[in-house]
């Protein structure tokens, strides 16, 4: 294989990687702020906001690393998927706006109910919208080159709006674990009643995604279910099962960190699953990681730079959850 | 002309980065600020450093939140309305913008949650360790993202072909030529706009006579760094300003109001430029400085406006005016620091109220500068984007302009409602003042706050 051939190979594994660690890792934070709308009184939400308060915005960061390197790897599918998610992505990032400055901002403030809303609604649309845009990806964006050709609303469809409520599902049963690993007492009983109802949620969404995607329009009927290569994608579906049954054993065990650890497990394997049925597609029906792939000097400058500094930003992260590690304690925003 | 996608994209962008610059610009210099305070408190052991850097603390954790959330409205901006442009020079500036949040935002944003919530959790010196290393990230995003935008203004190390730009020399790329300059120029003005804050602060709590001690330190020191430091910056600025007359002459003559070429040119200190008359109204010039400063010669030649075909031509009141607005304060703040300087001398800038006023009105004047001085460049690069090669009215995003201005309208709503209440918080931190943070808090279990820029227990602004 010559590195024309290679590089956009490795820079697949690597968005993916980024994408994979912004779902898992702000995944959580998001949903404890959708679940903040169900918790009971300050008290409890001061606690649950206090235990992602240190942690949240080198989370997010993935995010932004996900964008510029999908910009500066795959050009063309940066500058088609924004465009063609021009108003959702706009919403997102109003919502995590409103999200991220209610850390700041609600323990300043007197009156608390303006920023308990934006933190809970911001994150229920943030989550949202980013279903939206990968049910948009999933159904496929109709582009010419490297621009999209399209209206303002394609993305809007019943697939799409079915893929932000169960992300909204899957974020608040990654919270509801995260809960349960980082509190006692009342709190961490509810939040296993929580993580209990929202398996079942993530259960019948992710059964009923994937009963509907074979019927969208582009390959994934044959891919899934064609001889023999559907025999690769196989695993997916029993892992997800067996993920599942221990999943719901551990919350009913009452176990603390399997249902978290098991939850992120449910993540990869549901990921894993929709990155095998897009590949080699970036952005289904047209741009192919090698149609969309920037030129060789591009991906090289940038793959030896992240090869040296992402073992250091791994070790670093690693090591403030480290020094944050345990349940929460109530003194813990004070220095 | 009222619904053009390519204005409004160029409001709404113009309109989010103003935002968001107003956060680095201060937080730049306030990393370092911190860093200073905590290392002076190791140091030294004086408490008074202790409590400069819990107080500061509170306000940079406020606005660094805002500069995060309004930074990356930035990253997808150059998808959602200039796709266009991201098309063609995403080989060149995708890595730039990728070794940003590589070198930068991970190291900021994971050792800011140490340096705001692991007071209690790591020791001292790791504590400092972690605010040296937000410092530090500060100023790699700053390299990099200077970078970028220098390289919109002097691209070099580049190959041309249909339309994309690909990278072929990529030291080339990142120190183009007019990177050092800029570089400079940004962060002494970062440093500029927080040390006025810190000043007038300082000078505030003088006049109001509280924070005695902290108030000492923020005005000797302040006065201190920007007697040596604004010279400094008027000397980079004037390098600047060669290197812009070098690469992008056509700016320098829109920033000047400049029509015709001519040796021994006159700067004009006021004026009303006619674009449409290629002339000046009112205007008030001194004879041959415009050559004297641009060129370092009395007879120098300047190219003039009219040496430009209009459709090469920037729009010229605007970075006219907003180039002298930065030029202007420049000059207050000169004089902020030879005045501290004096009194310090006489041994009267602790309780001079006449200077702790003009300090105090000083506070906004590095984040007007930085804006003006953002304006005239920006502005002065159109009607590219990168310049002399694409034009910006052929880097938009085929979205429509309901959708943009949708968006814009949105922006400018929620901007407005979270910068005014940050703005709010802020300025509530400081009419509580140093003085008030506990050396040790006690817990209330009830009200627990999340970052230490809130003391629940203690009525923080009520009585100010």
């Amino acid at each position: 294989m010559t590195l024309i051939e290679i590089l956009p190979l490795i820079w697949f594994g690597i968005i993916g990687f980024g994408v994979i660690m912004y779902v898992l890792l702000d995944g959580f934070v998001l949903g404890i702020g959708i679940l903040c709308g169900v918790a009971y009184g300050e008290a409890e939400r001061d606690i649950m906001m206090n235990s992602v308060a240190p942690i949240w915005d080198g989370n997010e960061t993935w995010l932004v690393l996900g964008g510029v390197a999908l910009l500066a790897a795959f050009p063309p599918a940066y500058t088609v998927l924004l465009p063609a998610l021009y108003l959702p992505l706009t919403g997102m990032l109003i919502a995590l706006i409103f999200r991220g400055v209610a850390f700041e901002f609600r323990f300043k403030a007197r009156r608390k109910l303006g920023w308990n809303l934006a933190f809970n609604l911001g994150s229920v649309i943030a989550t949202f919208f980013q279903g939206v845009t990968l049910g948009a990806i999933v159904q496929g964006i109709e582009a010419n080159g490297a621009q999209y050709v399209g209206g303002a609303f394609d993305w809007f469809s019943g697939f799409t709006m079915l893929t932000g409520a169960a992300l909204v599902a899957g974020y608040a049963l990654l919270g509801a674990t995260w809960v349960v690993m980082k509190t006692t007492g009342l709190l961490q009983r509810r939040a296993y009643g929580w993580s209990r109802v929202l398996l079942t949620a993530v259960i019948v969404f992710m059964a009923v995604v994937s009963i509907y995607v074979p019927f969208l329009d582009g390959n994934y009927a044959e891919r899934w279910f064609g001889f023999p290569h559907a025999l690769l994608l196989v695993p997916f579906p029993i892992a997800a099962i067996v993920v599942s049954y221990f999943l719901y054993w551990s919350v009913s065990r009452r176990r603390e960190y399997a249902p978290f650890l098991l939850s992120l497990a449910m993540f990869i394997v549901g990921y894993g699953g929709l990155a095998a049925s897009f590949w080699p597609h970036i952005i289904p029906p047209h741009l192919t990681i090698w149609n969309a792939a920037s030129p060789p000097e591009t991906q090289s400058f940038l793959l030896v730079g992240l090869v040296i500094l992402l073992p250091f930003i791994l070790f670093y992260t690693g090591w403030s959850y480290w020094i944050f590690r345990g349940k929460v304690s109530r003194d813990m925003g004070y220095h | 002309m009222a619904l053009d996608p390519e204005i409004l994209s160029r409001i709404q962008f113009a309109f989010v980065v103003s935002f968001h610059i107003l956060f680095p610009a201060f937080t730049i210099g306030l990393a370092s600020w911190l860093a200073m305070c905590e290392g002076m408190h190791l140091f030294t052991g004086r408490d008074v450093f202790r409590r400069l850097y819990q107080f500061w603390v509170k306000i940079f954790a406020v606005s660094f939140g805002m500069g995060v959330v309004s930074g990356i409205v930035m990253s997808f901006q150059f998808g959602t309305n200039w796709s266009v442009f991201a098309e063609a020079t995403a080989p060149v500036l995708g890595p730039l913008f990728s070794y940003e949040v590589l070198t930068a935002f991970f190291l900021e944003a994971t050792f800011l949650g140490i340096m705001l919530f692991g007071w209690n959790k790591v020791g001292p010196k790791l504590h400092f360790f972690a605010t040296a290393m937000v410092a530090i990230g500060t100023m790699l995003s700053a390299f990099w993202i200077l970078s970028a935008n220098s390289w919109m203004h002097t691209p070099a190390g580049y190959e041309l072909r249909d339309g994309v730009f690909y990278p072929t020399d990529w030291w080339a790329i990142v120190f183009n030529p007019s990177f050092p300059y800029r570089l400079v120029h940004m962060v002494l003005a970062a440093y500029l706009t927080t040390a006025f804050v810190i000043l007038g602060v300082g000078a505030w709590y003088r006049l109001k006579g509280t924070a005695h001690e902290a108030s000492r330190v923020m005005l000797i020191m302040g006065v201190a760094f920007v007697s040596i430091v604004t010279p400094l910056q008027i000397v980079a600025g004037d390098f600047h300003g060669l290197k812009t007359l070098e690469y992008q002459p056509a700016k320098i003559a829109a920033m000047e109001a400049h029509w015709d070429t001519e040796e021994g040119a006159a700067l004009a200190l006021f004026a009303w430029p006619d674009a449409e008359n290629e002339t000046n109204h009112y205007e008030i010039a001194v004879p041959n400085l415009a050559s004297l400063i641009l060129t370092h010669e009395w007879n120098g030649k300047l190219v003039g406006l009219k040496d430009f075909p209009p459709s090469e031509r920037p729009p010229v009141a605007p970075i006219f005016f907003s180039f002298r607005i930065m030029v202007g304060l420049g000059l207050l703040m000169l004089l902020a620091g030879m005045l501290g300087l004096w009194l310090a001398f006489r041994g009267r800038l602790l309780d001079s109220r006449a200077y702790h006023r003009y300090l105090v009105a000083m506070i906004p004047s590095g984040f007007i500068a930085v804006l003006a001085g953002w304006i005239t460049t920006e502005i002065g690069r159109q009607p590219y984007t990168v310049y002399g090669l694409l034009r910006t009215s052929d880097s938009l995003s085929p979205v429509g302009a309901p959708s943009v201005l949708a968006t814009l309208i949105t922006f400018v709503i929620v901007y407005g409602i979270v910068f005014g209440a940050g703005l709010y918080y802020i300025v509530r931190v400081v009419r509580t003042g140093p003085e008030k943070a506990p050396a040790h808090p006690v817990p209330d279990p009830y009200a627990t706050p999340a970052r230490p820029l809130s003391y629940p227990n203690e009525p923080v602004g009520e009585k100010s």
